[in-house]
């Protein structure tokens, strides 16, 4: 079975914060990682490929450093990695991203399975699976919290809802997005570390996708980030104070309020 | 592309400072940009010189005007109309007037009985119907395809559906076949003065805020968190129009066969749609302590929330988590028993509208996000506070 994880270089979320003084961003110690859920996406893939047979290979879309993270999903299963990396994919919506990666991994081949994460923790949209799979002309199912069985035909899962869960079949070939009750994600082996050394990673530019320029970056996204500001301040802080029955009657007196209010 | 005009930049470093990514910065006295520029437009917000602007070339528009309306997907499943969809008729009323057009409701199921006239009454001029039983189970291609028909149909400027696992998973689809853009988990809508709809959205996990446009193609679609919105009072005296709709049968036929739908119990009170949460962390210190926050959150009839450390040592079920790899949740009352305020669960529940925290450790960073803290045991004050709701 092919199969093809798209993985995506994140600031650690707990990095990422404003000085509430200057209202600007600090970047002090600011990290990339993985995107969480692509961890578990690389993770199924990696699982499924060690159960059915196949083989794995992870793209991800990003500026050169985003090798770090494609070298780290070799030292923990992948066999193969793609950088997809051009400066025309600068400013990339979710409708350019998908168009981008879609046009990589028709280069790949016959690919029988996408494993996308559920969403990417820096801009949260949890659009590019479904997207990339309208792209592929592929059946998708996002929010995956559990891979049963697959045949070269289907494949059976667990779909989570908001209120409870979908057991469904998909056919092949299809795109999947996960959540983090799919799997535990392994950490790097010895044997994976020493093959990420020496990997092999091609960087795919736009002409090598042979992509439409007018469908990439900034110019093939429709939307446009017009503002970015801080959150509203949260209004000043009453700390309670007094004997435990004190704290008790106000607490009960802002529970009563509050919840019955508005 | 970032262009720089290195004769009226003067080498300040706002830019730097104002980089979210960490992208451009002062080399022999100019900015520079880099790689990892993603055109945000911080900078350029900030530059008080005007040195730093976008090059974006201007697309051939579509006729803007072609597309008129405002449309709200109103999501059924399981015999119950998704409260959210009610909310979006209420931030929907609001933008249908802004730009003089109506409002319209599409409801996809097998069978619609009263649902229409409820969307009326919630303030829906029109509401087109699709009753087919290939619509029963939900499947993104089904659905996203009678959508899409419709909206093809229609044209409508502005397409609404609710931040939800269904909302979040074929609203994309649509978009995508459309060609065109949207915006994720909205927390604020508005028509600006040039008539295109400004969407508000939290990014990195609520630390920025960002504002979105879809300025040059239509329809302009969002998803929209639940529980944001303020909805219509519901008025049954309110008249609409019911249009039924048929979609071509093989559009409807799916790649994927829903084999069962399994509704769990523990998720009957939706913490995404509850006023109140009450939400313990490892500060409860057993699942014998934990019941404490499960008596609280009866008395004050909300769902209780937990964070992680508690959900993995068992003492509440995973769909009760709130944060980063949780659910999140906008309640108007959050109480956050013994949590520590980690980022992770913070992202989840910072914009409920009234936050008490009680936690015996006046460093603990949930005070910093808190309306009302308590400084002290819990294992006194909750049982005191429970004692004095009781009466
Ligand atoms: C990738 C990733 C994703 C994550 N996602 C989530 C997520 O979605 N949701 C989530 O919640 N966490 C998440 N976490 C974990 C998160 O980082 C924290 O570890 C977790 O939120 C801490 O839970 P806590 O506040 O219950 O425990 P602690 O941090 O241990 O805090 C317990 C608090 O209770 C107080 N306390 C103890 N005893 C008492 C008492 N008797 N009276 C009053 N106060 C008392 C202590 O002072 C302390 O502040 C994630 C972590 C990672 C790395
Ligand atoms: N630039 C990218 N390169 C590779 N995969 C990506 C990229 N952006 C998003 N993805 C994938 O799409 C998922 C959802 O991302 P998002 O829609 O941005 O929240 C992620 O978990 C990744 O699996």
């Amino acid at each position: 079975m092919n199969i093809v994880v798209c993985i995506k270089q994140v600031p650690d979320a707990k990095d990422v914060r404003l000085d509430p003084e200057t209202n600007t961003l600090s970047r002090e110690g600011v990290k990339s990682v993985i995107n969480p859920y692509d961890r578990h996406a690389m993770e199924e893939g990696v699982r499924l490929k060690e159960e059915f047979g196949g083989k794995v290979t992870v793209v991800s879309m990003g500026p050169p450093q985003a090798r770090a993270i494609l070298e780290e999903a070799i030292s923990c299963g992948a066999d193969d990695a793609i950088l997809v990396s051009d400066r025309a994919f600068a400013g990339a919506d979710t409708l350019a991203t998908t168009y981008t990666l879609s046009q990589a991994i028709k280069k790949i081949g016959a690919v029988d399975l996408v494993i996308c994460g559920k969403q990417a923790t820096d801009g949260d949209t949890a659009q590019v699976g479904p997207g990339l799979a309208v792209r592929l002309d592929m059946a998708y199912v996002t929010c995956v919290q559990q891979v049963s069985t697959v045949t070269d035909k289907v494949v059976v899962l667990e779909r989570m809802m908001d209120d409870g869960y979908d057991e469904v079949e998909v056919e092949l070939p299809a795109l999947l997005t996960v959540v983090k009750e799919v799997n535990t994600p392994r950490f790097p082996s010895i044997r994976g570390l020493r093959k990420a050394r020496v990997a092999d990673i091609p960087s795919y530019t736009a002409e090598d996708i042979g992509a439409d320029v007018a469908m990439l970056g900034l110019g093939g996204s429709p939307t446009q980030v017009v503002k970015v500001f801080p959150p509203e301040p949260k209004g000043d802080r009453t700390i309670l104070t007094g004997s435990v029955d004190e704290i008790a009657e106000k607490l009960a007196e802002i529970f009563r309020e509050s919840s019955i209010g508005g | 592309m970032l262009i720089i005009d290195t004769d009226a930049c003067i080498g300040c470093g706002l830019c730097e400072d104002n980089c979210p990514f960490d992208a451009i910065h002062v080399e022999e006295g100019k900015a520079v940009v880099g790689d990892e520029c993603t055109l945000c437009g911080a900078c350029i917000d900030h530059c008080e010189v005007d040195a730093l602007t976008i090059d974006k070339e201007e697309v051939a528009g579509i006729d803007l005007d072609a597309w008129s309306g405002v449309w709200v997907y109103a999501e059924y499943r399981n015999g119950r109309i998704a409260p959210v969809t009610h909310e979006l008729l209420g931030v929907g009323t609001d933008l249908a007037k802004k730009r003089g057009v109506k409002l319209a409701a599409v409801l996809l199921c097998e069978s619609a009985g009263d649902v229409p006239a409820e969307l009326i009454a919630s303030g829906a001029d029109i509401v087109y119907t699709v009753e087919d039983p290939a619509l029963k189970d939900f499947t993104d291609d089904a659905y996203g395809h009678a959508l899409e028909d419709l909206a093809l149909k229609y044209k409508p400027e502005i397409i609404l559906a609710g931040a939800t696992a269904i909302g979040r998973s074929f609203i994309p689809m649509v978009a995508t076949t459309l060609g065109t853009g949207l915006t994720a988990d909205c927390t604020s809508l508005e028509i600006g003065d040039d008539g295109h709809l400004h969407q508000t959205r939290p990014a990195f996990g609520g630390n920025i805020m960002a504002t979105i446009m879809c300025p040059n193609h239509r329809p302009q679609m969002s998803t929209v968190r639940p529980m944001v919105m303020q909805a219509n009072e519901s008025d049954a005296s309110r008249t609409g129009e019911v249009i039924s709709e048929t979609i071509a049968p093989e559009r409807l036929i799916s790649r994927c066969r829903v084999v069962k739908s399994v509704y769990t119990e523990s998720n009957q009170v939706n913490i995404t749609e509850a006023d109140v949460v009450v939400s313990g962390g490892r500060g409860l210190e057993t699942a014998e302590g934990f019941r404490l926050v499960e008596e609280l959150a009866d008395l004050l009839g909300g769902a209780v929330g937990a964070t992680r450390a508690a959900v993995d040592a068992d003492w509440i079920g995973y769909p009760h988590q709130v944060g980063q790899t949780g659910k999140t949740v906008a309640s108007k009352l959050y109480v956050a028993c013994g949590i520590s305020g980690a980022i992770q669960h913070v992202i989840g529940m910072k914009s409920s509208e009234t936050i008490v925290a009680i936690n015996r450790d006046e460093k603990a960073t949930i005070f910093d996000i808190a309306d009302y803290g308590v400084v002290g045991d819990l294992f006194e004050i909750l049982p005191a506070v429970i004692e004095k709701l009781k009466k």
